[in-house]
């Protein structure tokens, strides 16, 4: 029987590992159980770069956003005084407009008394999906520059990546709105930290998320120098399974850095990452 | 445009684009060289960490209020759904005979309000976070905690920038740890900086989200230059940075090594340049170089 289980991967602090135990989480199960991945990092994604190019294919993300009959508008400013987002101005002739402030809300165009206001759509982002294997797919959220309303862009490739089997979710860094989004719907939630006081710390404030959001959780210990104890400590005093350690190693970096995935490279590391698989899923009683 | 100490108060924020390059070893590196009257924001109020080296002593506290949340209140509630429809937000569900609104959705934008029939929707104040300001051996830190899974971290952002500017306005300098990413907290930390200092890793995660950083900072207008933290872990990809900064036009000032002492001094609360590591002397030359192109941009009236 094919596995269903949505692992959400996320951290607080950057730059912990989400997106290495990700792709090698992903890559490993999908040797033998279909797996999609999704990079909910939208401001930063970085899980393609692992995976060799291939023939992507990408849709827009739209939002919509206000347009304007200026035959029509009274210039009576209700729809300025409605947005709480200050993305409307009334000037002496017209209405302005700043794109970047609208969150779509819709309201403008309802409280207009003429009529004057339209929605049209605007891109601010694409889903990218690609096909790396048999059994694994990649969806991938990407917020363009300049852009801030990501959460409605990892929303979209979340919806995209709806399929069976495992579906990987990488978060983005930090506890707000994004991460939440990321998390929304996932069985069980991989939290990934660092053996630093910086580690521990974020730590900390990601489990205050995954509290409030219900969801469980395990710990992955990376780059772990061996100096783990207050890790280990605030793990035991929560009852949270730590339930993998990854040396700090200059091969492991470089690996990684140069867009590698050790789990490819050595086998060794593609059995342990399958475990931590399997790990995750008896973690909420499946089988 | 001036030099530190100049009558004007420089700023700085370090950012990065990825996350967990160091850029608060590297501030925390900078507040300890930077002899002049400065005040410290920790922008990245998602997960703040300059509190963690900097030995800061809260001296007040007070409630972030971001953006209205609506509330529907049961006894005047309907039960019509209408609200529910029209939140483009999804936060509205229905439970038994009344609709409840989902505070971590809700943007508060206020269309379930206005549209309600049975006027049963206010909008109401939303606490979303704590923000401290303190007292540190090297001056004053504003920094903050946003409430777990809340929204508007970039209204938080701009107003610890607010409050620091307020209340330290005879500092020469105020340096910023930014947070990770490209989005709205990084918009609202890099807006009105003098410079901005991103540092990066060699990995190729690293030179892409620099790359993205950069596109995001030079429509803005953004006076940038780069530090390469960990160069040497893969001085291939080192080079790659360099030659893309290079045909940016962005300076490179700053290239760290690994330096497994670094991690040793944040572990005993010390600043990583109050010891003589190959890491601090790095930090030390990439202070340096920040102070010459500072002068440098004075002397040209910048």
């Amino acid at each position: 029987m094919t596995t269903r289980m949505k692992i959400a991967i996320a951290s607080g602090k950057g730059g912990t590992g989400k997106s290495m135990v990700a792709a090698n989480l992903a890559w490993a199960l999908a040797q033998s159980d279909r797996v999609t991945l999704v990079d909910c990092d939208v401001e930063e994604p970085n899980l393609h770069l692992f995976f060799p190019p291939d023939d992507p294919e990408s849709t827009d993300v739209q939002v919509s956003i206000p347009a304007f009959d200026n035959s029509r508008c009274t210039l009576c400013g209700d729809c300025a005084g409605f947005c709480a987002f200050g993305a409307l101005v009334v000037a002496k002739d017209r209405v302005l407009f700043f794109p970047e402030h609208c969150h779509s809300c819709g309201g403008c165009a309802l409280v207009c008394p003429a009529g004057a206001i339209t929605e049209i759509q605007r891109p601010i982002g694409t889903v990218t999906i690609r096909h790396l294997s048999a059994h694994l797919s990649l969806v991938t959220g990407t917020l363009n520059e300049g852009e801030v309303l990501g959460v409605k862009v990892i929303r979209e490739a979340k919806r995209y990546a709806a399929k069976p089997g495992w579906l990987v979710c990488d978060a983005s860094p930090g506890t707000s709105c994004p991460v939440v989004e990321t998390l929304h719907g996932s069985d069980f939630c991989l939290l990934i930290t660092e053996s630093t006081p910086f580690g521990l710390h974020d730590l900390e404030l990601a489990y205050s998320v995954t509290s409030h959001l219900g969801i469980p959780v395990g710990v992955v210990i990376n780059r772990s120098d061996g100096k783990d104890e207050e890790v280990r400590r605030f793990c035991n005093e929560r009852g949270i399974i730590v339930l993998a350690t990854i040396p700090f190693d200059r091969w492991i970096a470089a690996v990684q850095g140069s867009g590698d995935l050790i789990s490819r490279v050595d086998p060794a590391w593609k059995e342990r990452f399958i475990a931590l698989g399997g790990a995750c899923r008896s973690s909420v009683g499946g089988t | 445009m001036s030099v530190i100490g100049g009558g004007y108060m420089i700023r700085l924020a370090v950012v990065s684009g990825k996350g967990g390059t160091g850029k608060t070893v590297i501030t925390g590196g900078l507040v300890h060289l930077s002899r002049c009257a400065k005040v410290m924001v920790d922008c990245d109020v998602d997960a703040a960490n300059l509190e963690l080296i900097l030995n800061p002593r809260i001296i007040k506290r007070e409630e972030f209020t971001g953006m209205e949340g609506a509330y529907i209140n049961p006894s005047q509630c309907s039960g019509c759904g209408v609200c529910s429809d029209a939140c483009r937000f999804g936060a509205i569900e229905s439970i038994g005979d009344t609709y409840v609104v989902h505070p971590d959705q809700c943007e508060g934008c206020g269309v379930c309000r206005v549209i309600c029939p049975s006027e049963a929707i206010s909008m109401r104040p939303r606490v979303c976070g704590e923000i401290y300001y303190s007292e540190t051996p090297y001056g004053n830190l504003v920094h903050a905690r946003l409430a777990p899974g809340a929204a508007n971290s970039g209204l938080l952002v701009g107003r610890i920038k607010k409050i620091a500017l307020e209340r330290n306005g005879e500092c020469d300098l105020m340096l910023v740890d930014g947070p990770p990413g490209i989005g709205c907290p990084l918009i609202s930390t890099i807006t009105g900086m003098d410079q901005v200092l991103a540092v990066t890793e060699p990995s190729v995660s690293g030179l892409h989200d620099l790359q993205r950083l950069i596109r995001v900072c030079r429509p803005l207008r953004v006076n940038m230059v780069v530090a390469i933290n960990k160069y040497d872990l893969n001085p291939g990809i080192s080079d790659s940075i360099r030659e893309y900064c290079g045909k940016e036009g962005i300076p490179v000032l700053g290239m760290i090594p690994y330096d497994e002492s670094v991690m040793d001094a944040v572990r005993k609360g010390r600043l990583v340049t109050e010891y003589d590591t190959p890491a601090a002397q790095a930090i030390h030359h990439l202070w340096h170089e920040i102070v010459s192109t500072l002068r440098v941009r004075a002397d040209a009236g910048q």
